[in-house]
């Protein structure tokens, strides 16, 4: 789920209430692991460009290649895997932190970081790893292509990521529908298994380790991270409180890290070829490849590994296609999921794509999914639709985002006709302000980023619309009543 | 009950300012409730069958001892198997009793998740994406080819008792929108006639081709590669100086 820890780096709000200290104990450390992997880099890259395919790391992206281990090997995966593991832990934690991988779920928490507050001595509990295969996001895809056509990527990743915190089992937690992807993806664990690649003494390294797949059953919320605990638990998906953090008490009671899967599968190219190639991609701070989805109304809808920091102009060019009807055609973007604020195209022509460029442009990098809308598209239609799924999606644990997200529904499907009063779009701000922020996980705080998106840049469509409306029909029934 | 004393409410006092706010009774597609029907009562039996009991024990291996409660949602799925795609409250009664759990415990799983699906369904489960990706390419099009080709209205079986469709969130294939799902598979980049295509061959009980239907394999742009046009290099490409020995 898209902007589930975004909220831990991004804003330190008063109200976050009992977490707020510890909030900002987190931005500290972020900032200081940020400045040591910029030690490391080079220095003063000012924007992405496309790369040379020999610097992909999803070489199988598109399924043209077999997807099987032999295959596989033969494209490089599980290559010098036992010299990576006997390197030890705290090697690979130093890779990932020089390689400065934020993680691709949504959030972009440093991975080296997250998998160094795993190198506690330990207290007789077992450590686990679960990756979040729970993609759920609208307009995000890119999991989907990794587990069905390169899947090995994932199941080495597992290993080191296990290796490097510890953990003596993973579980990854794939989405209910995704029926097809979680049989190759089992195939290719129990093409490991046979191989002796995983399981006891995994690779000939002297650790044992297992991957188990656990299937959820449809719910958007079992993305994020405690909420799909409890699911693995076998419970219904609602967040847990936090803290304790899942680093502490996470899956059955024992330390966890939670991953996203494109965080989990670079790891093992990271490790071969060193972070420091990782880490001369893309801007400073925002380093490394990405997995670019890119759907809505582009000519050639398509999932693209880019380089971090790449123009959104150039990325939709040259990969997609092009908007429908050209450039000029073009109305809004949204950059990062739907979780995140829509971007009008004069902010499009010279945006870059990651983390800081995008909350500069006071929108999110999330999870990379840009959806393209032409000037034919009904926005206002567009963002209630993205606030039914929120509604239908919310787990109901919290009552800002349970009540909150349905007024929202309600009042912006009045608007999508007009009927409504310009007064309730400072209402609905407001809701969407006291939805943000005050609920146990982000995702009233994605349901409500859409919401500001549009009021934001479409302030006078919306009034356009209310006063088209009082001409035909009249003051609208909210008028009446205000 | 309550939304209709609501609406008797305002056609009374129209100038009340503010009408009784209640939650919607339906947040879910559909009710929470279990109502006894005769296709779905507690003294229907239920079993699983022979190779469905070894799956089960390979399930319940992979969750440690004291957490075999984990297996819960991989139990309801293969109960919801074979019981032909949708849930009994027998085959909960029987999770429950494998899981040793009260009863309610699986109840509170069953109505959480929307894959559980707890009425008699179709033997053909359409669930038509229409989240904003796939709305932007014309999902609502294919949802109406879909519902006149079935004559099955949302939420429903159709007459025939085949079909059942629904309407669902994000499904995870946007750059292939617009996109359905039947049972299991997913059917891509679909036009109307795509739509009425897979139905006339689900109507006959033949098998539609899965997958993108635009003439690309998965994900890649149409119309010719912009990436990973080369061949794939081999092992040891680019591997650091720390791992050459």
């Amino acid at each position: 789920m898209a902007g589930v820890l975004a909220r831990v780096i991004q804003r330190t709000k008063p109200q976050l209430g009992i977490i707020g200290p510890l909030v900002s104990v987190g931005n500290g450390n972020v900032a200081v692991v940020r400045f040591q992997s910029a030690d490391a880099a080079p220095k003063g890259k000012q924007c992405g460009a496309p790369i040379s395919d020999c610097d992909r790391i999803f070489t199988n992206l598109y399924g043209r290649h077999d997807w099987r281990l032999k295959a596989a090997m033969a494209r490089g995966d599980w290559y010098m895997t036992k010299e990576i593991l006997l390197k030890g832990n705290d090697w690979i934690v130093n890779e990932l932190k020089v390689s400065g991988l934020r993680g691709r779920g949504g959030a972009g928490f440093p991975t080296g970081m997250k998998w160094s507050f795993m190198q506690k001595p330990s207290d007789g509990r077992p450590k686990y790893l679960v990756v979040n295969a729970d993609e759920g996001e609208p307009g995000t895809c890119k999991d989907r292509e990794i587990m069905r056509h390169d899947p090995h990527k994932l199941v080495e990743g597992c290993l080191i990521a296990g290796r490097a915190i510890g953990a003596i089992a993973a579980y990854i937690y794939i989405r209910g529908e995704f029926y097809n992807e979680a049989s190759n993806l089992q195939v290719a664990i129990a093409e490991a298994y046979q191989a002796g690649l995983i399981g006891k003494n995994a690779c000939g390294s002297g650790y044992d380790f297992d991957v188990y797949v656990h299937r959820g059953a449809g719910a958007y919320i079992c993305g994020e991270e405690t909420a799909l605990i409890e699911s693995i638990e076998g419970k219904q998906g609602k967040p847990r409180l936090k803290p304790p953090f899942p680093a502490d008490i996470g899956l059955f009671g024992c330390p966890t890290t939670v991953n996203n899967v494109e965080t989990i599968s670079v790891s093992p190219t990271i490790c071969r070829r060193g972070g420091a190639w990782f880490a001369s991609f893309g801007r400073l701070r925002n380093h490394g490849t990405k997995l670019y989805n890119i759907s809505g109304h582009v000519n050639t809808p398509c999932t693209v590994e880019e380089e971090m920091s790449i123009p959104l102009k150039e990325l939709i060019e040259r990969h997609a296609g092009g908007v429908i009807g050209g450039w000029d055609n073009l109305l809004a973007i949204i950059p990062g999921g739907s979780s995140t604020p829509l971007i009008p195209k004069s902010v499009c022509e010279t945006v870059l794509m990651d983390f800081d460029a995008l909350v500069a442009a006071q929108s999110a990098f999330g999870t990379a999914a840009i959806i393209v809308m032409d000037k034919s598209t009904d926005i206002v239609k567009a963002i209630a639709r993205l606030i039914m799924f929120y509604k239908h999606e919310s787990c109901g644990q919290c009552t800002p985002c349970r009540e909150g997200v349905s007024w929202m529904n309600k009042i912006i499907y009045r608007m999508i006709d007009g009927n409504a009063s310009p007064k309730e779009i400072d209402m609905l701000w407001e809701i969407s302000k006291q939805i943000e922020g005050h609920t146990i996980c982000a995702l009233g705080d994605g349901a409500a980023w859409p919401i500001q998106g549009l009021i934001r840049h479409f302030r006078p469509e919306l009034e356009r619309r209310m006063a088209a409306y009082a001409c035909a029909c009249g003051p609208s029934k909210a008028e009446r009543l205000y | 009950m309550l939304s209709s004393l609501r609406t008797g409410v305002q056609g009374v006092l129209r100038a009340a300012s503010r009408s009784i706010q209640t939650s919607s009774a339906l947040q879910h597609d559909s009710l929470f409730v279990h109502r006894d029907t005769p296709q779905d009562n507690p003294d229907i039996p239920f079993e699983f069958s022979e190779a469905n009991k070894k799956r089960i024990d390979a399930l319940l291996g992979i969750y440690p001892e004291g957490h075999k409660r984990g297996a819960m949602i991989p139990l309801l799925d293969l109960a919801q198997r074979q019981s032909g795609g949708w849930l009994p409250i027998s085959a909960m009664h029987k999770v429950a009793e494998i899981l040793n759990l009260p009863r309610m415990r699986v109840y509170e799983v069953a109505t959480f998740y929307t894959m559980f699906i707890r009425r008699p369904i179709g033997k053909y489960h359409i669930q038509v994406c229409t989240t904003t990706p796939c709305w932007l390419r014309g999902s609502d099009a294919i949802l109406k080819a879909l519902t006149e080709g079935t004559q099955c209205h949302v939420g429903g079986n159709s007459p025939c008792g085949k079909f059942s469709i629904s309407e669902v969130e994000c499904l995870g294939a946007c750059v292939n929108a617009p996109m359905v799902q039947v049972n299991d598979d997913y059917y891509e980049d679909l036009t109307v006639d795509d739509a009425k295509e897979i139905v006339e061959k689900l109507k006959k009980d033949e098998k539609p081709k899965p997958g993108p239907r635009s003439g690309r394999f998965a994900s890649e742009p149409l119309g010719g590669l912009t990436s990973l046009t080369e061949e794939p290099t081999g092992p040891g490409y680019g591997l650091q100086d720390g791992l050459k020995s």
